[in-house]
């Protein structure tokens, strides 16, 4: 028996989308970012006497659309529910919200792992619901409601515990991020909160042979990536040592709810053996159950596009672009999209991706833009591919071509002869120019014939004088030939 | 003038034989004389009124179009949101809580040119049977001042009755439309769920609560609904008009119905009072005495009716009232130390007695382990409620039965007394719970010379059938011309 102590991390997400739809879940208001409190409410939103919500049959769409492609079942009968609790950021408070009928159950995201590889982590349900505005705590003994928020879209979508350490979740965040920015259905920024993850996690540790359970935690208030992956990290240590310490097990100790401190880095307790809050759902009388007809969903399912973790895998295996790469190209779809528009217009695709990742999304990022908006043709771009592939230009000239297009939109053609780069390939116009370098430089010559050590250096100096003398137009390869005949 | 029905104004402001304005000031000349003693309204609007009647007469005498009510003074129960005024559902929760918003059938009364004279007192939150409920104050019963006017739309069914407006909208969740009506001898229509928008209508149980119109005639009540009935984008459980069209409630109110078949429920009935039995057996023969075919039903599950409703209407209105919690609106307790104090004061020190009683009971009942046991099978039991109604409208055309098991009780007679103040409402709670629609019109006066009301149901959406058969039996009789004498 071993004395040696082995843990699994076990891991579930509770997620929050926000959609970015015109207006409100159940009223008309706007749903924006950063304006003044409580300018972007109505007597709806803010739950007075009286009213009564209509469902944002849009942000309905959006939901199943992200449903589709999370594999999950879609419901064809789904109701609304109220859940109960008092916070002063919820003005009638209770939340719409969908209780026992969600709109879709039981699907599943792949997440990309390293070296190409994919992982299936598996959705429980994905539902709609309203979010709930914000309390502000200013210096005073008074709190401050902004309502602004109150009844934007949310759609909060339940993982099965199925990842296994902070990258995994991580990978699941950006790769559920880049997903609903594909769809178009949410902006997915997790610093202005429209994306938001709480973390369920513990361990399942052996020692002397017996298995052990930590209590889970669950971690609030992250609002990166970086907070997401480090959270994790540092709850996976801090449980390890606690259970080596105390022997505590979630039999002997009840769920936890933890917070991220960003500056120390760390989980700080919130609340400890909470038991399950009474929400007391019951369906919501105002409004009525969704019926969704195989024609309307269809509708929706027409909006699907091919996801970025299906075009990145495509990328790899078809275009054999590195992970790296393919990872690059698919972040956006307006680059993923910008990158097949070029392949269609018959660049090659390696090329085409050195060009786009060396040069244009350098650019694009320097201007805080996306790719397609810098005004580059997918055209000139394989064109310019093209060029390099039969030699026309070095792949050197072709990024400063690249760099040249993009500030005139000329075609690429046309800058080449501007900028002089066109490779020489002429063997007649190139033999002459080796000729003279043979002569100027006879001790090299002398070494290379020689053989030995010292034969292959001369040659590549030899070729560099070459290079030197044509400014660089020379094409290698021409000249190499040349040179082998002449020394060989 | 008063004894004219809103009908006859309406028509007589129309042909220029008298004015709005007159009409306003006679009801407000009424209003000095009878109010203190009545105690209908909440809060009265005099120069309002007299404002828009004035309006009114102008564009008669122009030869200008005006709307369907012009120039008739009407009275809205304290529960109706309105741009002016304080809406106070009589609650000290409430009491200076002024809407930003009108109700849907508080614009379309105001579009079809009603003066509104004021808001009616009611009980708390429309939750009781007399009017006591009140946290505002005490409306007596025209006919006769120790005794209650029925609730919870006691205030508009005494203004009617007291000749303190021409006509009034209440609202009905167990029968606060009806029962009222029949102590007060005026007509009162629930009409079905969904016909008449809940916009603006502060929600007691959202799934029961219909308004409709007080009137002293079955032809006001048609023309009442011409005005408020049909869809509402902002009510989604307002019906759609291509599933169940409107039509004028009006044109054919005095066309008798042909070989109408009519049921009554024998053993049901029988626990109303010998004299509220006998004005029914009376009302009966009057049918067929007009060709009627009566028949005698059985509905089994119509003594399960209270239950189900206590639970159900309870249920609705702990998660409708969490709201009042002296953080966005309303009354705030001067005395909290945080904001779990704001909302435990604010509510105990400011709901009523009777309202703290159905939140606990709706509480208690939508809690996690009772669920089942108490709002589920009530759900269930709503449902066998339904189908007594489908099965009983499949035999006849229409139902009769009391109003009320007794005529107008003694103010306090009941007040401390819930469960038998409960069962003042249990002919009239299985419409709400079945959502179909019921009258109540004058159907005689038992030996104290309070009046009686008799109960008639219909399928769902066939108000217009379901007036003329009131009025088939209005025409026999002179029971709603008489009228109360009242000084202050």
């Amino acid at each position: 028996m071993s004395n040696e102590v082995q843990y699994k991390v076990v891991v579930g997400l509770e997620i929050h989308v926000q959609l970015c739809t015109r207006s409100k879940m159940f009223c008309g208001c706007a749903v924006k970012f950063g304006q003044p409190p409580n300018s972007r409410v109505c007597p709806v939103c803010l739950g007075m006497p009286g009213v009564l919500p209509v469902m944002n049959k849009q942000a309905f769409e959006y939901a199943v659309l992200v449903a589709l492609a999370l594999n999950c079942e879609i419901a064809d009968f789904t109701k609304w529910d109220r859940k109960s609790y008092y916070y002063p950021d919820l003005p009638k408070n209770y939340q719409i919200s969908q209780y026992d009928l969600p709109l879709s159950t039981n699907g599943f995201i792949e997440i990309p792992l390293e070296q190409g590889r994919t992982k299936r982590v598996g959705i429980i349900r994905a539902h709609l619901e309203e979010d709930a505005g914000k309390n502000l705590h200013p210096a005073g003994n008074f709190s401050q409601v902004d309502l602004n928020r109150t009844g934007t879209p949310l759609l909060e979508i339940v993982t099965e515990p199925d990842m296994n350490s902070g990258a995994e979740v991580r990978a699941l965040a950006v790769e559920l991020q880049r997903m609903v920015r594909y769809l178009s259905v949410s902006e997915a920024d997790m610093q202005k909160g429209q994306m938001r993850f709480e973390p369920n996690i513990n361990l399942v540790i052996t020692k002397d042979g017996a298995e052990y359970k930590t209590p889970i935690a669950e971690i609030k208030n992250l609002n990166s990536f970086r907070a997401l992956e480090r959270s994790i990290d540092y709850e996976i240590q801090r449980q390890l040592d606690e259970f080596l310490e105390t022997g505590k097990t979630m039999d002997t100790a009840g769920k936890s709810t933890r917070g991220w401190d960003d500056d120390r880095e760390a989980t700080f307790l919130q609340r400890e053996k909470e038991e399950a809050p009474d929400y007391r759902y019951f369906p919501e009388p105002d409004l009525v159950p969704v019926e969704l007809t195989k024609e309307w969903l269809d509708d929706i399912r027409a909006h699907l596009c091919e996801l970025p973790i299906t075009k990145q895998m495509r990328y790899v295996n078809e275009y054999k672009l590195s992970d790296y790469d393919a990872g690059v190209l698919t972040a956006e779809r307006s680059t993923a999209e910008f990158f097949e528009q070029a392949i269609d217009a018959g660049g090659e695709p390696k090329r085409v991706c050195n060009l786009l990742t060396q040069v244009g999304l350098k650019l694009a990022n320097e201007k805080g833009c996306g790719l397609a908006e810098l005004g580059l043709a997918p055209e000139n771009v394989a064109e310019l591919a093209k060029m390099i592939a039969v030699g026309q230009v070095s792949a050197t000239a072709g990024n400063t071509i690249m760099q040249e297009m993009l500030k005139t939109g000329k075609s690429p053609q046309l800058m080449a002869e501007e900028l002089d780069l066109v490779q020489k390939s002429d063997a007649c116009e190139l033999e002459t120019i080796v000729d003279q370098v043979l002569t100027e430089n006879t001790k090299a010559v002398d070494d290379v014939k020689s053989g030995g050590k010292k034969s292959k250096k001369a040659l590549g100096f030899l070729l560099g004088q070459v290079m030197q003398k044509t400014k660089g137009r020379a094409n290698p390869k021409v000249v190499s030939g040349i040179l082998a005949k002449k020394l060989g | 003038m008063e004894n004219l029905s809103a009908k006859e104004l309406r028509d007589k402001i129309a042909a220029g034989r008298i004015s709005s304005v007159e009409a306003t000031e006679e009801i407000f000349k009424n209003i000095d004389e009878r109010e203190t003693a009545i105690g209908a309204y909440i809060n009265t609007y005099r120069d309002r009124a007299l404002e828009k009647a004035a309006e009114v007469d102008k564009r008669i005498a122009a030869g200008k179009p005006v709307g369907e009510l012009a120039g008739v003074p009407v009275a809205i129960k304290d529960n109706m949101c309105t741009v002016f005024g304080p809406t106070t559902c009589a609650s000290k929760i409430l009491e200076n809580f002024h809407a930003p918003y009108n109700a849907t059938f508080v614009e379309k009364l105001l579009s079809a040119d009603a003066v509104i004279v004021g808001k009616t007192n009611m009980d708390e939150f429309a939750m009781g049977s007399s009017t006591e409920n009140s946290g505002l104050k005490q409306t007596v019963n025209p006919w006769d001042r120790s005794r209650v006017p029925g609730g919870s739309s006691g205030g508009s069914a005494a203004a009617v009755a007291g000749g303190l407006c021409f006509a009034a909208l209440g609202s009905d969740t167990g029968g606060s439309i009806r029962q009222p009506a029949s102590f007060c001898g005026v007509v009162g229509l629930k009409p079905t769920y969904g016909r008449v928008s809940r916009f603006g209508l502060v929600a007691y149980g959202s799934s029961l609560d219909q308004i409709g119109p007080i009137t002293h005639t079955v032809a006001d009540s048609a023309l009442m609904m011409n005005v408020i009935a049909g869809h509402d984008p902002a009510d989604s459980t307002s019906v759609d008009e291509v599933v169940a069209p409107v039509c004028d409630y009006l044109e054919k109110v005095d066309e008798p119905i042909d070989k109408l078949k009519i049921a009554i429920v024998p053993e049901f009935s029988a626990g109303a009072d010998q004299q509220v039995q006998k004005a029914l057996t009376d009302a009966v023969d009057i049918y067929r005495g007009l060709g009627a075919e009566v028949i005698e039903i059985n509905m089994p599950h119509l003594d399960y009716a209270i239950a189900a409703y206590y639970v159900i209407a309870t249920a609705e209105a702990s998660s409708n009232l969490a709201r009042y919690d002296g953080v966005h609106y309303g009354h705030r307790s001067e005395n909290a130390a945080d904001y779990i104090e704001v909302y435990s004061k604010s509510r105990a020190e400011a709901f009523g007695k009777e309202v703290k009683r159905r939140i606990m009971l709706g509480t208690y009942t939508l809690s996690s382990g009772y669920y089942d046991a108490y709002y589920l099978k009530a759900l269930k039991v709503r449902n066998l409620i339904r189908g007594d109604f489908t099965n009983a409208f499949e035999k006849c055309e229409a139902i009769l039965m009391p109003v009320s098991p007794t005529t107008a009780f003694k103010i306090g007679e009941k007040i401390n007394d819930p469960l038998k103040m409960y069962l003042s409402d249990i002919y009239t709670i299985a419409a709400n719970l079945a959502g179909v629609p019921g009258i109540s019109i004058p159907c005689g006066f038992d030996e104290n010379d309070l009046p009686i009301g008799l109960q008639i149901l219909s399928p769902a959406f066939t108000e217009d059938k379901l007036l003329r058969i009131a009025r088939m039996y209005e025409k026999e009789n002179d029971w709603h011309t008489r009228k109360p004498t009242v000084t202050n």
